[in-house]
């Protein structure tokens, strides 16, 4: 008995440093978003590309939809861009972006020159529906069924490793739901 | 001289101070002084979920300050306090509150220092009473006091006897060079 006693400050200093050391590889930016299981927020946004037109939650459902937040701002945006790019000609998808808290006349600018590889762009000046998303920041990217309900949301840029890790196997799944309910 | 040093020193620490805490720049304008209070309340209790060790008021990043406008509006719509904290939990998650609720996954949090303090004290308790013992035994008693003398006194005079065989050794050996 006290020989195990004698040893006991070791064998809680090794637990620690196992829990400290578990942490250094933890990414502090990632957590379970509040809102998967739940519905897409309502909002009444116009386009980055049309001021005059007003896109509602009516306009994203339907089919499987990618949401994907960004703005000129944002340095990984722009790495993501190409990706997205090339992600938009999968017929399985569709991708909507959320142009956060920008400007106008520079988010037009981007998508004319990097490509617009969007269905439409919502124009989140204040960054309203963003919060309604709980959107930490940019890019983030929403993966929401064809009843407009929120499957998953991810921070961070897109690009093949990612999107055959995070994203097809949900897709797949999304698939298979829409196609067993027709 | 030293002092007025001092007074220099401590004015650029008062102003570095003050420029380390000033706030964002935005205006909003409010209607009576009980929702301004409770708009600066509210902004130093929530999380800015971008930059994870500030909370809404210190923070100038982009999700900070729409997470302000939309507390904002909230508070002009007339929800209260606790409505508020609902919304913002639901859409960030309980992350967002600098101070956790109390609920079964974070016990822990609440309860685990309480515990750690109560382990303390009754270890130092159980340490503390045994220490009586040991010291009980320790001192010796008037017999064994005696036995001690007489053994220092014997000890003394061998230490005495031996010093004294070394001195004639040590001058026998001086004569015979």
């Amino acid at each position: 008995m006290n020989k195990i006693i004698r040893f006991l400050p070791l064998i809680l200093v090794i637990a620690l440093g196992a829990v400290l050391y578990r942490g250094l590889s933890l990414d502090p930016s990632y957590t379970e978003s509040a809102l998967v299981g739940k519905a897409m927020p309502d909002f009444a946004l116009s386009t980055v590309n049309n001021a005059n037109k007003i896109v509602t939650k009516a306009d994203l459902t339907g089919d499987i939809v990618l949401l994907n937040v960004w703005g000129t701002w944002c340095p990984t945006c722009k790495y993501e861009h190409p990706y997205l790019v090339e992600l938009a000609k999968n017929p399985q998808v569709k991708l909507y972006g959320v142009n956060y808290i920008d400007e106008r006349l520079a988010a037009q600018q981007w998508l004319t020159n990097y490509q617009d590889p969007y269905q439409f762009s919502i124009f989140d000046e204040e960054g309203l529906l963003g919060v309604k998303l709980g959107v930490f920041g940019a890019p983030e990217t929403f993966v929401i069924d064809h009843h407009g309900i929120i499957r998953k949301r991810f921070a961070g840029a897109i690009d093949t490793r990612v999107w055959r890790k995070e994203f097809a196997p949900l897709i797949k799944q999304l698939i298979i739901e829409k196609k067993q309910e027709i | 001289m030293l002092s007025k040093m001092f007074f220099v020193l401590s004015t650029f620490v008062f102003i570095f101070a003050s420029n380390v805490m000033a706030s964002p720049v935005e205006v909003f304008e409010f209607h009576d002084d009980v929702t301004k209070v409770r708009f600066q309340a509210l902004s130093k209790e929530l999380r800015c979920p971008k930059c994870q060790n500030q909370n809404l008021a210190d923070s100038n990043s982009i999700v900070a300050s729409a997470l302000r406008l939309e507390l904002y509006n909230l508070l002009v719509q007339g929800r209260a306090d606790f409505e508020i904290m609902n919304i913002m939990v639901e859409r960030y998650g309980e992350f967002v509150l600098y101070r956790p609720r109390v609920s079964s996954v974070t016990y822990v949090l609440w309860f685990g220092p309480l515990v750690l303090i109560l382990i303390g004290i009754i270890v130092v308790i159980i340490i503390l009473r045994r220490k009586p013992a040991t010291k009980e035994n320790l001192a010796l008693n008037s017999q064994q006091q005696e036995k001690l003398q007489q053994l220092l006194q014997n000890n003394q005079a061998q230490t005495n006897q031996d010093l004294a065989f070394d001195l004639t050794k040590a001058s026998n050996k001086k004569e015979k060079e």
